[in-house]
């Protein structure tokens, strides 16, 4: 395949008066890593929003595997393989790990293939299977953000969407994750577009990275020179 | 005795009479000023009098027991209801259920008429707390004008039963169906809303619905109600002349008693059956957290509007029966109080929890009964009632069990 898996062009949107994203254009390819880095409200949340239709794109194209998912609701989504992990992770703190894992497979109806996810998610996360039967809210924060990817994968992504999955966690568990993160982009080849503000850690995982201020794509470049630009360092970096 | 504990113990002793002083300027007003505009004080200070007693003997008794005055007391009670709970566990669930068919199946043979008809009350209160169940305690949508899908529920059942002399077991699938179409009329365009909005839209067609009945003369005939209703008929197997079968109208309350406890049977276990479905599971991830239920791949939408209906379409055949045991209905059954009263026994039972809504029902109609020995302070008297249930057990009465239900813990 030789287009881009998900693709936004020229994407604007608005809260109320307010213009949240002022025109974004980003290409992710199948099997890569994407990162969007950018400072507190420079519109990395909206635009993951945005592809979910969660928040409606007030002109501009989000299109997924070349077709345009603006016209679709949110929920017509996870089927297509377009999934996201939302920020906060808002998993449903009074249904158990494994009732949260399930609703990630809400839409499914191949009991088996279903299990065998499951059994795929608790190898990757074996926390997860020890509190299954825990309510998903008694969770620490880190087995709270293990417990949304893993509802995530459940849907079987061909692209995962991530938002500020290094959100309030030490940084042990940071790392933790980051690794599972690119086990999961290794083994199923699936697409990761991944939100930080951790800009370092982010750059490290990802292939390639798209700086946002305002709104609006300032930088594009591979995460290796991005890492290595002066000035990404000084802004982002804290050099 | 430590300083910490003896601030705590006069913290608590200035709070009892702090608590007694407010309690007597409330009492006041209502018994001391009379009609002629005579202020006395004997009569609330007899009432009065009582009730501080009453909670003096409750603080001495809490008191004595936080500072382990009564630890001899702890040790043999522990372990009564430590064996209690054994036995209770011991015995397996049939057993228990049988056990409890057979007394709900026996409850006429050894009661009055009076308590028939309490009971018969609390059924039909189980089968709209049940509904309203589905709707508030799994989706998590506030509906404060639950009362009118009963409402419609009853119309439609007296209607089809003067105009087209419908029988009452026909009429339960109509009216749960007409109910469930109200469900949707109202949910389609208010759905969209969240939270308060909701309750109060919610609260708004509640209303509407009574005043439409109250004024559509012609065809509710308002306010004076319809009468006419026919009670549910069965047919019997007779041998009078060879073998023929003779249609009976169960007009008497045990009868009664017996189709509203299958009503409430067949309600109990389809709300079960929600509960515990895959549908049921996608309404409670709805209302942990309604955008991340969207972005998982659920219709929020579609499955909001379903639940809307199914709980409908329980008050509806809640409603069936309540005309047909009164045989009359008329607009003011149907008030914003009941449905308030609705929603009380499904909070104060406990949300989502099928177990704890039976108790609730059972508590609100039966409480107000129990202290009718007040008279005149019933009302009062359930209300803090009322307020002691909720402060000792703010979750509900039994709460909704959360775990080891579903998925692979039914393995």
């Amino acid at each position: 395949m030789s287009g881009p898996i998900l693709e936004l062009v020229n994407v604007t949107a608005h809260y109320g008066r307010i213009q949240a994203l002022k025109g974004i254009s980003l290409r992710a390819m199948p099997g890569e890593i994407v990162t969007i880095i950018g400072a507190n409200g420079a519109g990395k949340s909206s635009t993951l929003m945005t592809i979910c239709n969660v928040l409606r794109a007030s002109s501009g194209d989000v299109r997924f595997e070349g077709r345009s998912v603006l016209p679709l609701s949110p929920d017509r989504l996870p089927p297509m393989g377009l999934c996201q992990v939302p920020e906060g992770r808002r998993i449903f703190p009074r249904l158990t790990v494994s009732e949260n894992l399930d609703m990630g497979a809400f839409f499914r109806k191949d009991h088996e293939a279903i299990r065998r996810d499951k059994d795929m998610v608790y190898d990757l996360f074996p926390v997860l299977k020890e509190r299954r039967r825990q309510p998903g809210g008694t969770l620490s924060g880190g087995e709270q953000q293990m417990l949304a990817i893993g509802r995530a994968l459940m849907s079987r992504p061909k692209a995962l969407l991530l938002d500020e999955p290094s959100l309030g966690l030490a940084p042990l568990i940071v790392k933790q994750i980051f690794a599972i993160i690119k086990r999961i982009n290794e083994e199923n080849r699936t697409t990761i577009l991944l939100v930080e503000q951790n800009a370092n850690l982010a750059l490290q995982l990802a292939t390639r990275g798209y700086v946002l201020e305002t709104g609006k794509v300032v930088l594009e470049d591979d995460a290796r020179a991005l890492l290595g630009n002066p000035e990404i360092r000084k802004a982002y970096l804290g050099e | 005795m430590t300083p910490v504990s003896r601030t705590d113990s006069a913290r608590s002793w200035l709070m009892f009479g702090l608590g007694l002083c407010w309690l007597f300027v409330l009492l006041w007003p209502l018994l001391g000023i009379g009609a002629d505009g005579v202020l006395s004080f004997a009569e609330t200070f007899a009432v009065w009098g009582r009730i501080a007693a009453a909670a003096l003997v409750c603080m001495v008794v809490w008191r004595l027991r936080r500072s382990g005055s009564l630890g001899f007391l702890d040790a043999p009670a522990g372990s009564l209801r430590d064996g209690m709970a054994r036995v209770a566990a011991g015995v397996p669930r049939p057993v228990w259920l049988i056990a409890l068919a057979a007394l709900a199946l026996s409850f006429p043979l050894y009661t009055e008429r009076y308590a028939q008809d309490v009971a018969v009350l609390v059924l039909v209160y189980v089968c709209l707390g049940l509904g309203l169940n589905v709707v508030v305690g799994l989706c998590g949508l506030l509906d404060l004008g639950y009362i009118a899908f009963y409402g419609v529920g009853a119309y439609t059942y007296a209607l089809l039963s003067i105009h087209y002399d419908l029988s009452f077991w026909l009429s339960l699938p109509i009216a749960a169906c007409l109910a469930a179409v109200a469900g949707c009329i109202i949910g389609y365009p208010t759905l969209r809303m969240r939270g308060d909005y909701l309750a109060i839209v919610t609260l708004g067609f509640g209303e509407i619905v009574r005043i439409l009945l109250n004024n559509w003369m012609s065809l509710t005939n308002g306010p004076n109600g319809l009468l006419g209703i026919k009670s549910p008929g069965i047919y019997l197997p007779s041998l009078a002349d060879g073998f023929s079968f003779e249609h009976l109208y169960m007009r008497k309350l045990e009868y009664l008693y017996y189709v509203i406890l299958v009503l409430a049977v067949f309600t109990v276990i389809a709300v079960r059956r929600l509960n515990f479905s895959r549908i049921g599971r996608a309404w409670e991830a709805i209302r942990e957290d309604e955008t991340a239920a969207e972005v998982m791949g659920v219709n929020t939408f579609l499955l909001k509007l379903l639940a809307y209906a199914s709980g409908a379409a329980f008050g509806g055949l809640a409603g069936v029966f309540f005309a047909a045991r009164m045989r009359f209905v008329s607009p003011e059954s149907f008030s914003f109080m009941e449905s308030v009263m609705v929603l009380a026994m499904v909070v104060l039972g406990g949300m989502g929890s099928i177990p704890g809504i039976i108790l609730g029902a059972l508590a609100l109609i039966a409480l107000p009964e129990a202290f009718r020995g007040f008279e005149l302070y019933r009302m009062l008297a359930f209300g803090g009632a009322m307020t002691v249930m909720m402060l000792i057990r703010p979750a509900g009465l039994i709460p909704a069990k959360r775990m080891g239900k579903r998925g692979e813990e039914a393995e």
